[in-house]
């Protein structure tokens, strides 16, 4: 990827509060209309980082150039150009969802019935004259989202939009982030759930301790691993014997409700479970990005 | 739409929604108006009331005059009871040419009064029937003291106090409570500049202001609480809105220090309560003790008092305006400076 064409380039971007390295190191690049993931566990240095990027603080060294621009100091040529989703909390007092999208939109130069329409975007048109301290904690972090995109930035940088929310407003908003995505948005956000980075990122860099301990797409990361591949069936419809057997199985255990399988060859397992017809209710899991962060950290992912 | 007009706007419906904000800014003082105009109503000195009994020229001449107040009793021994039972001064007895006043020894000052009065036209009267010019004569004319009635200080007090409350505890409030909600990272991330974001707040507070004059100054003008404005009661609309800016300056000084909007709340309280009292919002500063109102000299609040006392009431003109006003702006110049010199955008 040629720089040229990158919204976001970060060389060796350190950051300190007294003794501790917030920011350690930190380079990566984004192209435009790429979704880029930050992710780790909390105090990893993401927050910090992302707001390097966005112009709110200055890095102690290192580079950094925003769709060509230094962020740093405040640069208000380059503010209409990015759009940065905050806490769920960030809006004016008693205005209604509408009202805050407008008042937002107001900073940029947003006509009221462009900000009005972004409610469409996040499905929130039905709230649009409902106060922001009425709506539910998932409807708040899309209207929050929406007041990012109001004036149709360039660049995205979301917080964490997902953090918080039950099962079902985190699937509702990735489909929003989705949509964003497929208007040609370049999406840098940061997040603690691996799976969600693992669906929703072209790339993700992960994060410990002030540093980018390793950068690729989803896949290519779990794909290095090499880690096994986990066929998980149903107790007693194969003993573990015969499973421990099976040509490419490494290991098999058995536990109150389920027979698991580990493999590095998952085919020929899978054809001899059809053989015996044992595939009802089997579940095969690969590695996931949980896995690539056990094994870069040496620890459990603790979100 | 402007960022400016749309944030003004914004804010002001922010302001309107927020019942808390809405019983501070009106009601809270108006109950401090209201209670204290319907109490210290009366407090002004009356006419003494005696009991009398008969007629004649004497008690026609001392009706006219309005200088006494008379309980009329057609038994003597009925009205010198009222006397001696202490619930009148004095009874003037009429009988014929024969004016007797009997009074309570008690109150001295208040028989001396009575007395004094009564011979005075008796004297008059002698005078007059003699058919002599005067030799000597006696002119006396009003002249309007700085003595006001209650209704008089407390208006132009507790207005501007309301005044400081509302400017003092809206900025400090939206201050501290947009840094804490990040509101404030999102206007600097914006292209918008802190002038428009500052001056539709202040706009705001002005306009609050303003409102709060006209309906504090309705009020205390009905009839019950009897408020009279002077001629030039509309150079008090300068001094709202520069003492606007100053509490306001003052109140992003407290949001600049305070983290929570509890502990702004309680700065602001602590800044403003004592500067109130001091300041001659419940009582003219000029009944306190003289070093007190040197030490009051020092707060804005005091000013702008002087100077609404001055235009609302006391009936003076735009010079009066002169000191006020240059106190309060050389207060938000000062205030306003050191307050952009600590301000936080982040906690």
């Amino acid at each position: 990827m040629t720089e040229e064409r990158a919204a976001v380039v970060v060389r060796d971007v350190r950051k300190s509060y007294g003794e501790l390295k917030a920011v350690d190191g930190v380079s990566f690049t984004v192209a435009e209309g790429e979704f880029f993931g930050i992710l780790g566990p909390n105090g990893a240095g993401k927050t910090t980082t992302l707001e390097i990027v966005e112009g709110l603080r200055e890095p102690d060294s290192g580079e950094v150039r925003l769709l060509g621009e230094s962020p740093w100091p405040r640069n208000v040529k380059l503010l209409p150009r990015i759009g940065v989703q905050l806490q769920a909390s960030s809006f004016f007092e008693k205005l209604t969802a509408k009202e805050q999208l407008q008042t937002f939109g107001s900073l940029y130069g947003v006509s009221h019935g462009t900000a009005a329409d972004m409610l469409e975007l996040v499905g929130l048109a039905d709230k649009a004259n409902e106060q922001e301290n009425k709506l539910s904690g998932g409807q708040r972090q899309r209207l929050s989202i929406a007041c990012a995109l109001v004036h149709d930035p360039d660049v995205v940088f979301l917080d964490e939009p997902t953090a918080a929310l039950d099962p079902q407003a985190r699937r509702n908003l990735w489909d929003v982030l989705r949509a964003i995505k497929e208007r040609g948005k370049t999406i840098v956000y940061t997040t603690h759930y691996l799976d969600e980075a693992e669906i929703l990122c072209d790339r993700v860099a992960i994060m410990d301790t002030g540093r980018i301990l390793a950068l690729d797409r989803p896949a290519v990361l779990v794909r290095g691993l090499d880690a096994p591949t986990h066929v998980t069936l149903q107790k007693g419809v194969v003993p573990v014997a015969d499973a421990v057997a099976m040509e490419g199985v490494e290991e098999a255990h058995e536990d109150e409700v389920s027979l698991t399988i580990s493999t590095r060859r998952p085919a020929p397992v899978l054809s001899a479970l059809a053989e015996r017809g044992a595939l009802d209710g089997l579940q095969v899991r690969t590695a996931t990005l949980e896995d690539v962060f056990l094994t870069l950290t040496g620890r459990e992912y603790r979100a | 739409m402007t960022a400016f007009k749309t944030l003004s706007v914004a804010m002001l419906k922010g302001f309107v929604r927020d019942k808390v904000t809405l019983f501070f800014t009106f009601l809270f003082p108006l109950m401090f108006l209201v209670i204290f105009g319907l109490v210290l109503r009366d407090a002004g000195t009356d006419r003494t009331r005696i009991a009398l009994v008969g007629d004649g020229p004497i008690v026609s001449a001392l009706r006219d005059s309005g200088t006494l107040e008379f309980e009329s009793y057609d038994d003597e021994n009925a009205a010198v009871r009222k006397v001696e039972d202490g619930d009148l001064p004095a009874a003037l007895i009429v009988r014929g040419q024969e004016v007797d006043v009997r009074y309570a020894q008690s109150d001295q000052v208040e028989s001396a009064t009575v007395l004094g009065i009564v011979n005075g036209f008796v004297d008059k009267a002698n005078l007059a029937a003699t058919g002599q010019p005067p030799r000597f004569t006696f002119v006396s004319q009003k002249v309007e003291d700085a003595t006001l009635e209650p209704i008089q200080y407390l208006t132009p007090g507790i207005l501007s106090w309301g005044v400081a409350v509302s400017a003092v505890f809206g900025s400090a409030l939206t201050l501290v409570s947009w840094r804490r909600k990040q509101v404030l990272r999102r206007i600097r991330l914006a292209p918008v500049s802190t002038t428009s974001v500052l001056s539709s707040r202040i706009i705001v507070s002005a306009g609050v202001a303003l409102l709060q004059g006209a309906i504090f100054i309705g009020i205390a003008s009905l009839p019950v609480f009897g408020l009279r404005l002077s001629g030039h009661w509309w150079l008090a609309i300068p001094l709202l809105l520069l003492g606007t800016i100053a509490f306001f300056a003052l109140g992003m000084l407290v949001g600049a220090f305070a983290k929570t909007e509890e502990a702004a709340s309680a700065a602001a309280n602590i800044v403003v309560l004592p500067m109130a009292f001091l300041s001659g919002t419940f009582f003219p500063v000029d009944r306190a003790p003289a070093w007190l109102q040197v030490v009051s000299e020092i707060f804005p609040l005091r000013h702008m008092n002087d100077g609404m006392l001055d235009v609302l009431v006391r009936g003076k003109g735009i010079e009066a305006l002169a000191v006020p006003a240059a106190v309060l702006v050389g207060f938000s110049l000062v205030v306003g400076f050191v307050a952009s010199r600590v301000f936080k955008w982040e906690e």
